[in-house]
């Protein structure tokens, strides 16, 4: 059966595309689904704390572990010379980033040893006893410092189409602009944890809080000193990753593995919420420099972007994820001429790491405070500016980096919601507002979302699945996709229950691991269910041929004549139950376990000629947001939202909707409460959620509209022309912050305000401050 | 004496007679007893992943109340009843109507800080009677925090719940477990350890100003709400706990007619009613002060004793012209709020000198009050700057009498002198008046930059804060004036 049959004949599917609630909803409620920290450990497990580098530069001269080890519960104090192998969890293995640092410091809250004691409390208070003397040096902390120091982590990079230094002074009008965009803590619930179990022929069992077991494994192979095949990975769900458990799980797993040798105990190490903050990386926070051409009717004629991001003392996936705000720092519009440079600097601060949309939000803030800067300056309304510089047909449709965008629905999505959020008469409404409320000033911006949906390292775009079809007619599935909340285990579940007719019931989920799938890629990217339910789905299948095969023989009844659906086989006139027909193949000798791969068609890149199709697809979204602001305190509040999300045909309308409601929400934090602060020595600030404020229920907008966008179903030969929806609506959230701009712009015609992401009520109140000439 | 505390699971009463000082409820509940739902996100208190429900008498009645079980310590548990998010699903496995909520609304994806709004729902569930609004809800989830939903399936799910009658069997068996309770409320002093390192709860005053001056290194615990991160994040060794909850008439609050006595061991949730009921400004500030967790164990005899100068009680206590009541013994001496303030970490109480009451005078006709609180988030926010206005005004309008207080612009919670002197005598309406206060107002502190915010931006919101409190007392409505805390919305229930 081929794909688009599945399409034409929806109307037939009994799993997918229904809101089944998440697998382990019910045990979420109740308490029983179980978290690393959950499982019973097993007699005599130790526990770990890591004690951290109280400088962010310059060397550690003297370290007296001495009163640790006199300490009550203390069973040993692991430090660099307790590693075997490689001393380097950098996910590349670069040899950039130790797991204990032996002498050189280069940020604040490194690791420099790791006491194991009987109880965790034990090892934390122990930690304290530390006499440490170091030599300091100067810090680079932030972008600003590291462009004047010119310390870098990779070389800059750019896109480069024509000569914008030639064309910008050219156009009719020349806008030049500078920001800044802050990064973003994670926040998962469930903070980094590893538990390791020695086993027989120095074999190590790891429970790691990850979304990339087979990265884990390599590293605490090599820190190990051996194979990767006497290394086993099992995760079964963590408490969210958001990209901070893509390679920063690693060091936690690596740590407790090699405990775990010194001792010969399982050892567990679950990070504090603020050793946690201080010493696992973060998105990269960004300056932004633009100068852009335009013409009298607002569309871009040239443009020259410098981004330089704040990428920490390592590289981990700085290269990736920089790529990727290149990528995006097109969003949804043509630029004719254009050079997109990027500067990727080294500080000592943590290595900044993968979040959620992996650079992509940065880049697309650029494009969408360069579309505001635009219409301010020049009168014009922003959504205008916004369509006029749309991709559209030929001669407008090719990316800065080589890609025809091929699926372009923007129009017809933005169009659909600047109708059904009322955009015209709200705007009007607004300005009357305005004019009468001389406290309080509302705001409004329409803003749409174009996401590529691949790895951009190509290799990393496979997956393998393992089903097995056992005689009862129940089904086990395994995949190298790593469950964090998002769904993927639901949903391909409901493509493997599809497959063979029955209820989601009859398909047990079972842990990621190394040992049932190996070689995975992390699951990132937005692509696991892309990926690993397209592998499921290729072993169904080969089962499912055994099978059809087996009918023929024995029963002469030709595949069209079968059918699996409702809990039953249908064989010709025949009805049977799955067990029966399983019970009879196993009997006639066939084989029904399967273990399925796939790797997505048509991607390409050459990164050194900046060319190529690096996306098998793009997913695309807009968002309209309304927000008051108090002009007086710089308070804001979000009054409405209104999204329109293009998931293609979903696979689950219900888990859809938790990831662009909960990506909007966590976006709007990030462009908004949430505050990464780091003192002049490099320590972070604000390192709690007492501190560090993500939003609460009551920031959510009170009217909060969202819609999927019906649209013919994923162009390209997706699972079940679906598209993927982890990491696209994050930016839907750019709209709080351009109506936040919009609000502020009302103070003053023609200024663009200067705001500064996170926009706290202080960044809001400076950029007032600074739109009307006051002194802030 | 009793050398035990008691308290009841699953309907059966625990009794433990060995428990170090500052063991929390998570860690018994996670390590002893292998109840594993209950999460720890933070162990400060802020994420709300451990929350639990505890029910105690109030009144005669029981009632349910959610706790960060991260910083309560277990002693605190004595003669409570612990729910779980185990707990309550039926035997036969039928979910409870918030569990069963939460799954039909789609309402948990990584399921980490799941258990934890299960239990507060389940308080809510408990302590309500019909159909909520989501601004109720978002209320009382504001100490939970989600990092996957965006939280609108969470508020579908507590609205769907409160639709029908609510009649799961934790009120069908109230009464019984109301006996029991009152079975375990005896009047014996608890104390568990030796006189080097225990945890007590007097059941008296008189027993607690004793204890606590034969030991005046001991640690004074309310609510827990600080001296949990004290243990939890500072990892303080505390021997010597001296708990005040158990002190009986100590965490009540009287209405004398012209002022409240709130006692030193009264909770915010407890004081909430009373001081709201003096001014809607003062009800929305204790809304979003802390969080329902925090508010049904925090004290604010602790926000006052332990001289934060960012704690939002003081300031407002201050601008009130409240007094404290010190005991230290059988010695009593009382001191305005503000003179209890002398530096940054000093306060005027001496060693073994326990916080007893808050005396808060009324407000009356001639008052005009306002209070705000600025923070980088609305709910459960330390603020940047917090301020508090009491304009007393007399025949023609005129200002007899300015208490201005600010917390966020000093070390401590400290008056406007300046501002004050400078609108005293003068017109309510009177701008040149009011020019005067903005700048005296500049002249009256030089707070800090910190990661809460900088110098620069506390000095103009506390100006901002002053012009809206002048501004509105000059009777412009809130409507035009703010964004959230609506005096008008506040008085009708909704916000």
């Amino acid at each position: 059966m081929d794909l688009a049959d599945i399409i034409s004949g929806d109307q037939r599917l009994a799993v997918v595309r229904q809101p089944i609630a998440h697998d382990s909803a019910v045990k979420h409620v109740t308490g029983q689904a179980a978290y690393i920290d959950d499982m019973r450990e097993p007699t005599g497990t130790l526990h770990l704390a890591p004690g951290y580098a109280p400088i962010a530069a310059g060397r550690v001269t003297a370290l007296d572990l001495e009163p640790i080890l006199k300490a009550p519960g203390v069973v040993a104090v692991l430090t660099a010379e307790d590693i075997p192998g490689h001393n380097d969890i950098s996910p590349k293995e670069v040899g950039d980033d130790p797991a204990i640092t032996p002498e050189r410091v280069n940020f604040y809250g490194q690791v420099l040893f790791c006491v194991i004691a009987e109880t965790r409390m034990e090892a934390r208070r122990a930690v304290k006893l530390a006499r440490i003397a170091t030599a300091p040096s100067m810090p680079v902390i932030d972008v600003d410092d590291a462009l004047v120091a010119n310390t870098t982590v990779l070389p800059e990079y750019a896109f480069v189409r024509g000569d914008p230094i030639v064309e910008i002074p050219q156009a009719p009008r020349e806008i030049t602009g500078e920001f800044r965009i802050g990064g973003q803590e994670h926040f998962y619930l469930e903070g980094q944890i590893a538990l390791a179990i020695p086993g027989e022929d120095g074999d190590m069992y790891v429970h790691s809080s990850t979304q990339h077991p087979t990265e884990v494994q390599h590293v605490v192979a090599h820190a190990l000193a051996v194979h990767d095949n006497a290394v086993t990975v099992e995760i079964r769900r963590m408490g969210g990753g958001f990209g901070g458990k893509e390679s920063q799980a690693t060091q936690w797993a690596v740590l407790a593995a090699l405990a775990a040798r010194k001792t010969g105990r399982p050892c567990k190490l679950r990070l504090d919420r603020d050793d946690d903050m201080i010493m696992t990386g973060k998105r990269h926070d960004f300056r932004v420099d633009y100068n852009v051409g335009i013409g009298k009717d607002g569309v871009i004629r040239a443009l020259d972007v410098t981004l330089a991001a704040r990428c920490g003392h390592s590289e981990d996936l700085s290269l990736g994820v920089i790529d990727r705000t290149m990528f995006h720092a097109d969003n949804s519009y043509f630029y004719p001429t254009c050079r997109i440079l990027t500067r990727r600097m080294r500080t000592n601060t943590v290595s900044n790491t993968a979040f959620r949309g992996f650079g992509g939000p940065q880049g697309m803030l650029f494009a969408e405070r360069m579309m505001d800067h635009i219409a301010y300056v020049t009168g014009k309304d922003p959504l205008e500016v916004r369509k006029a510089n749309f991709y559209s047909g030929s001669g407008r449709d090719r990316t800065p980096y080589g890609m025809r965008v091929e699926d372009n629905i923007l129009h017809e999505l933005v169009g659909e919601l600047e109708r059904t959020s009322e955009y015209w008469d709200r705007r009007k409404a607004l300005a009357e507002f305005n004019a009468a409320s001389p406290v309080l000033k509302k705001g409004l911006a329409l803003t749409p979302v174009k996401f590529g949906i691949s790895f951009t390292l190509i290799q990393l775009n496979q997956a393998g699945a393992l089903v097995h079809l056992y005689r009862d007619g129940s089904i086990s599935l395994n995949h190298g996709g790593t469950e964090m909340g998002q769904g993927l285990f639901i949903k391909v579940a409901q493509v493997v229950a599809e497959e063979f007719g029955v209820g989601i019931d009859k398909v047990k989920i079972t842990a990621t691991s190394t040992a049932l799938v190996p070689n995975t890629s992390p699951t990132a990217a937005s692509s696991g269910t892309d990926l690993n339910a397209q592998a499921a789905l290729v072993a169904c299948r080969q089962i499912k041929e055994r099978l059809f095969d087996f009918i023929q023989e024995t029963w002469n009844v030709g595949r069209d004549r079968v059918q699996f659906r409702d809990d039953r086989v249908i064989v010709g006139n025949r009805e049977m139950k799955l067990g029966e027909l399983a019970t009879a193949a196993y009997e006639a000798r066939v084989q029904l376990s399967a273990a399925g791969y796939y790797k997505t068609p048509k991607i390409t890149w050459d990164r050194a000629k900046a060319n190529g199709r690096p996306f098998y697809y793009f997913a695309y979204g807009a968002a309209c947001s309304e927000v008051t602001v108090d002009t007086m305190t710089g308070e804001m509040r979000v009054d409405r939202v209104d999204i329109r999300h293009d998931v293609g045909k979903s696979l689950n309308p219900a888990i859809d909707i938790g990831q662009i409601e909960g990506g909007f929400v966590q976006g709007m934090g990030w462009l908004t409460g949430e505050e990464l602060v780091w003192d002049s020595a490099g320590r972070l600030r604000t390192h709690a959620p007492s501190t560090y404020k993500i939003p609460t229920a009551s920031d959510v907008p009170a009217d909060f509209r969202v819609a999927l966008h019906e649209s013919g179903g994923n162009r390209e030969d997706s699972i079940y022309r679906s598209k993927a929806v982890g990491e696209p609506p994050l930016m839907l959230a750019i709209s709080v912050f351009s109506a936040i701009t919009d609000a502020i712009a009302s103070l003053k015609p023609a200024v663009m305000p200067r705001l500064d992401a996170p926009a706290t009520p202080e960044a809001i109140m400076r950029a007032i401050r600074a739109t009307t000439g006051g002194d802030m | 004496m009793r050398q035990t505390i008691r308290f009841i699971r699953k309907g059966h009463m625990v009794e433990l007679d060995q428990m170090a000082p500052t063991t929390m409820l998570l860690d018994y509940l996670r390590e002893v007893e292998r109840a594993t739902g209950t999460k720890e996100g933070c162990g400060e208190g802020d994420c709300g992943a451990c929350t639990v429900a505890v029910g105690r008498l109030k009144d005669g009645k029981l009632a349910y109340e959610p706790v960060n079980a991260c910083i309560h310590m277990l002693g605190q548990v004595d003669g409570c009843e612990i729910v779980t998010v185990e707990d309550i699903a039926e035997d036969d496995g039928k979910l409870h109507p918030i569990q069963a909520a939460m799954v039909q609304s789609h309402a948990s994806q990584c399921g980490f800080c799941t258990p934890g709004f299960v239990m507060s729902l389940f308080t809510l569930y408990q302590s309500t009677d019909g159909k909520l609004r989501r601004d109720e809800v978002n209320d009382w989830i504001a100490g939970n925090l989600c990092r996957c939903t965006g939280y609108r399936p969470i508020v579908d799910a507590a609205v769907a719940a409160s639709a029908g009658t609510r009649n799961d069997r934790f009120r069908v068996a109230a009464r019984d477990t109301a006996g029991l309770l009152s079975f375990l409320a005896d009047n014996d002093d608890v104390f568990i350890g030796d006189s080097d390192r225990f945890f007590a709860a007097p059941a008296t005053v008189d027993g607690l100003a004793d204890l606590y001056e034969q030991h005046p290194n001991a640690t004074i615990v309310g609510g827990a709400t600080d001296v949990g991160l004290w243990v939890n994040k500072q990892l303080r060794d505390l021997p010597k706990i001296i708990h005040t909850g158990r002190a009986r008439g100590l965490d009540q609050v009287q209405d004398t007619g012209y002022e409240l006595i709130i006692g030193g061991a009264a909770t915010y949730a407890t004081v909430e009613p009373f001081l709201a009921a003096l001014d809607p400004d003062i009800g929305e500030l204790l809304r979003r002060l802390g969080s329902r967790q925090v508010r049904s164990r925090g004290t604010v005899g602790g926000n006052v004793a332990n001289g934060s100068p960012i704690g939002d009680t003081p300031p407002l206590l201050i601008a009130l012209g409240a007094s404290v009541e010190l005991r230290k013994g059988k010695r009593v001496r009382t001191l305005p709020v503000e003179e209890f303030y002398i530096e940054y970490g000093k306060q005027a109480r001496e060693p073994g000198e326990l916080l007893t009451a808050i005396l808060v005078p009324k407000l009356d006709e001639t008052h005009i009050f306002r209070c705000f609180k600025v923070a980088k988030r609305f709910d459960q926010d330390i603020s940047s700057v917090m301020g508090a206005f009491r304009f007393t005004v007399g025949e023609g309008g005129i200002i007899t009498e300015a208490r201005i207080a600010f917390g966020g612009m000093a070390g401590i919670p400290k008056r406007a002198a300046g501002a004050e002197a400078a609108l005293q005598g003068a017109a309510l309406r009177d701008s040149r008046a009011w020019a005067r206060a903005f700048a005296a107002l500049r002249d009256d502190f030089q707070p800090l930059d910190d990661h809460r915010a900088s110098a620069r931006y506390r000095v103009e919101t506390a100006h901002a804060l002053l012009g809206k409190a002048l501004i509105e007392a000059a009777g412009t409505s809130t409507s035009r004036t703010r964004i959230v805390g609506r005096r008008e919305k506040v008085a009708d229930g909704s916000r």
